[in-house]
């Protein structure tokens, strides 16, 4: 882990690190981003980033509500989202709440979806309010289901208080579980970080800890992945990759829904971080709904028609 | 993994109702030039002709302003605050109606981007005529006396970097403060002008209210001498500005003048690194560089030059040049053959002299007028190119030690228009604007504009200001 050079990971030389990072504006963030938001993505390249957003996708059931049938369904739907139409790609993974991932991996390896990961949310998501003890064994729990990747939240009580140290043995910490079993997404839950500052040193100290994936919300606070946060974020990782030549991946959450939405996600990568980062490798897009808006769009662009949402199948 | 490359996303030309020939725009209606003569207005992404354009001559001069002269006295000096402002409120709903076609004649007519000119250009100027319509029976509450007059006739010349929004800067505030107007627009772009006239006739504007007269510098010059004006405003070069000054100085006649500029972009070490990096690079490419207040020097405190730099460099490399009318292009046409060249000379200027000159990467088409988003490192104040408004997309970057440095080298220049200062730290901006000697200040953003906040240089970058309350001043008798 070269990155680990930056710090000795003492809470002072973690502190000193974040404090070396620039400002952010937040009215020039917030201006770029909007002026992203206007590029105009059509016919050919419009058809390329429906396909690339599909494949992007953490499709996503995390509710009470949630059961067997209900993820076996999402599976399903995640390895094939139009039944008629194979040339559509699989999404990037499922995700589910930890109780889920044994019958989620179960029903996947059973249709012929080995390739397609389970993501598990961990560490006592959403409010990440437990004990460390409980955490780590969330964790553990889900890899031993079959997660290969872990979505574990940050602690933001202890962010917001300053004690960064926590924050940062906690990620490395469940790192260490995760090692090469499965892949770590951070969530920052940006909407309770609420500054743009915030969320840069949020995003670093992820990074440094040793995220795979830094990622906005849980989607079950507002607002969650809105296009400023992922600028920062985006710039986060392609000035981390520029101190330590790793890239770490970036994924949206929460309030994604249309394929114009996906879309400028995508500009902002492209624009932001770089072509590098435009694969599911690096980057994914935490949503439910938006699959069925990608379709349609999809189906529009082929039949110069919008069909209803009958034509789509629903979870 | 395929390449994300956006599919051209070209904006429709079909709206745009361009004419083969525009006549002169006189009392209310279009007439053809006295001396039958014409010139041609050319689209500088790829040299068509556009239109065949009349050349004004004293005869026309004369007509136009005599027309603006009755209009004034037996017509809109009549109306009160109240009656001239429903005017220019419809002005202003008809620019928003017909902002797409305003938007795609000015991109095709003056060379830079749909995305300007449909998000910046034309909503600014239908927002000048609303702001000035609101001022337009609150004039006796503005600090200008009880009984605030106007000078009666105007003379006004704009240039091509913002056809229509510099229209809309000089003659809303004229018609606002109950004066008629003769306005020439630049030879160049002469389109959004003339369609702005039709506008006016759209609106029932009374005959002779607003008279657009086109043509070149001739024209120009001739309708400043006219002997029965009674104001003269100009926005164009220092060079100009100085011509019509001194043709003034006989008369008296009162002039404001909006010229050029070399704004300091000051970036101290505590910056928000990648907003000012955005935004050095909104001053200086925005409009290709065609901006009087456009951010042409860098002041980088030398610190963080290098990192900088890099930065600013590979930002450069994804911007966007190409079709004006295409939705995704960032820089768009140099405006005029005549721009092209000398933007060339005082690049080539600034390679002689030894500054290290810096490209982006981008396909020059093969046809228009182009020019790469470019900077200068190693610029010195000695440097023809950190004196001399280039008026295109080149950058000069300078370094300071400290924040007296840094004022020092940013005044240290014959114009003073705006400046910019981007630091985390809020007291260094209220000193850095206190000891900037620039009309405009801008603090961690840059290229602002709107109706409410007057506009105007120090030095040789102008006089007096345009906008907000301070600008009504400039067509009143006696206000300042």
């Amino acid at each position: 882990m070269s990155a680990l050079n930056l710090i000795d990971g003492s809470e002072t030389s973690l502190r000193r690190f974040l404090q070396t990072l620039p400002g952010v504006d937040q009215i020039g963030a917030q201006e770029r981003a909007a002026m992203l938001g206007t590029r105009s993505i059509k016919t050919t390249s419009k058809k390329w980033a429906i396909d690339m957003a599909i494949s992007m996708i953490d499709l996503t059931t995390l509710e009470g509500a949630d059961t067997a049938g209900k993820v076996r369904s999402l599976c399903s739907k995640a390895l094939r989202p139009d039944p008629q139409d194979a040339s559509i790609p699989h999404v990037g993974a499922v995700c589910v709440y930890n109780d889920m991932v044994g019958i989620a991996r179960k029903h996947l390896d059973s249709i012929g979806g080995q390739s397609i990961p389970v993501a598990a949310v961990a560490t006592a998501f959403p409010s990440g309010r437990a004990s460390r003890k409980v955490k780590l064994q969330d964790t553990k729990d889900a890899i031993s289901l079959g997660a290969t990747e872990i979505d574990m939240v940050i602690d933001r009580g202890a962010f917001l208080s300053g004690q960064l140290g926590e924050v940062f043995d906690e990620i490395r910490a469940i790192k260490e579980i995760c090692s090469d079993k499965a892949h770590l997404k951070v969530i920052l839950e940006t909407g309770e970080l609420v500054t743009l500052d915030n969320v840069r040193k949020a995003s670093y100290l992820a990074m440094l800890a040793g995220a795979d994936f830094i990622k906005t919300s849980t989607g079950k606070v507002t607002p969650a992945a809105t296009a400023p946060v992922v600028l920062v974020m985006l710039e986060a990782v392609r000035d981390f990759f520029e101190l330590s030549q790793i890239r770490i991946g970036v994924k949206p959450a929460g309030g994604i829904r249309t394929t114009k939405d996906a879309i400028k996600q995508l500009v902002l990568v492209k624009e932001i971080a770089g072509a590098e980062w435009l694969n599911p490798e690096l980057f994914r897009i935490g949503a439910s709904a938006l699959l069925n808006d990608l379709l349609m769009q999809r189906m529009k662009l082929s039949t110069g028609r919008y069909s209803s949402a009958n034509y789509v199948t629903v979870d | 993994m395929s390449d994300f490359e956006y599919a051209p996303a070209p904006e429709s030309k079909a709206i745009a109702n361009i004419s083969k020939d525009y006549g002169l725009f006189i009392n209310g209606k279009f007439i053809a030039s006295h001396n039958k003569k014409r010139f041609e207005t050319i689209n500088p992404a790829n040299e068509e002709v556009l239109a065949k354009i009349s050349l004004a001559d004293e005869v026309d001069i004369d007509k136009a302003v005599k027309a603006a002269r009755s209009a004034y006295v037996k017509v809109w000096s009549k109306l009160s605050g109240k009656e001239r402002a429903k005017y220019l409120f419809r002005i202003a709903r008809l620019l928003q109606e017909r902002s797409r076609e305003f938007a795609v004649v000015e991109s095709l007519d003056n060379g830079k981007p749909i995305r300007e000119t449909r998000d910046i250009d034309i909503p600014l100027s239908a927002a000048h005529f609303f702001y000035h319509a609101g001022w337009a029976d609150k004039l006796e509450f503005a600090g200008f006396g009880d009984k605030p007059k106007a000078h009666g006739v105007v003379a006004q010349i704009i240039p091509w970097n913002f056809p229509l929004l510099m229209l809309a800067w000089k003659i809303a505030p004229a018609l606002a403060t109950g004066n008629t107007v003769v306005l020439k627009p630049a030879e160049t772009t002469p389109l959004t002008a003339l369609l702005f006239a039709e506008v006016c006739q759209q609106a029932d504007l009374p005959p002779g209210v607003v008279n657009i007269i086109t043509g070149d510098g001739s024209t120009g010059a001739a309708l400043v001498k006219h002997p029965d004006i009674d104001k003269v405003a100009f926005t164009g070069s220092t060079e100009v500005g100085k011509l019509i000054a001194r043709s003034l100085a006989v008369s008296n006649t009162p002039v404001t003048l909006e010229l050029g500029g070399k704004g300091a972009n000051i970036v101290f070490e505590d910056a928000p690194i990648d907003q000012a990096v955005e935004g050095i690079i909104n001053g200086i490419f925005f409009n290709q560089g065609h901006v009087c207040c456009a951010g042409s020097r860098l002041l980088l405190q030398e610190n963080i030059h290098d990192e900088f730099l890099n930065k600013l460099q590979k930002r450069m490399s994804k911007i966007r040049l190409g079709d004006p009318l295409d939705k995704n292009t960032d820089i768009g046409a140099i405006n005029s053959a005549a721009q092209l060249a000398k933007i060339h000379e005082l690049s080539s200027s600034g390679q002689a002299e030894g500054a290290d000159i810096w490209s982006a990467p981008c396909q020059i088409p093969n046809k228009g007028f182009w020019f790469a988003p470019t900077i200068f490192k190693g610029v010195t104040q000695a440097h023809r190119i950190a004196r001399e408004e280039i008026f295109g997309p080149v950058l000069s970057v300078l370094t300071f030690r400290t924040p007296q440095e840094a004022i020092e080298k940013a005044n240290n220049t014959p114009f003073g228009l705006s400046a910019g200062v981007w630091t985390d730290k809020g007291s260094r901006i209220l000193w850095a604007g206190n000891h900037l000697k620039a009309g405009v200040i801008w603090a961690n953003t840059f290229n602002k504009f709107d109706p409410a906040s007057p506009f105007g240089g120090y030095k040789e970058s102008g006089w007096g200001r345009e906008g907000g309350r301070h600008g009504l001043g400039a067509y009143l008798k006696g206000a300042k």
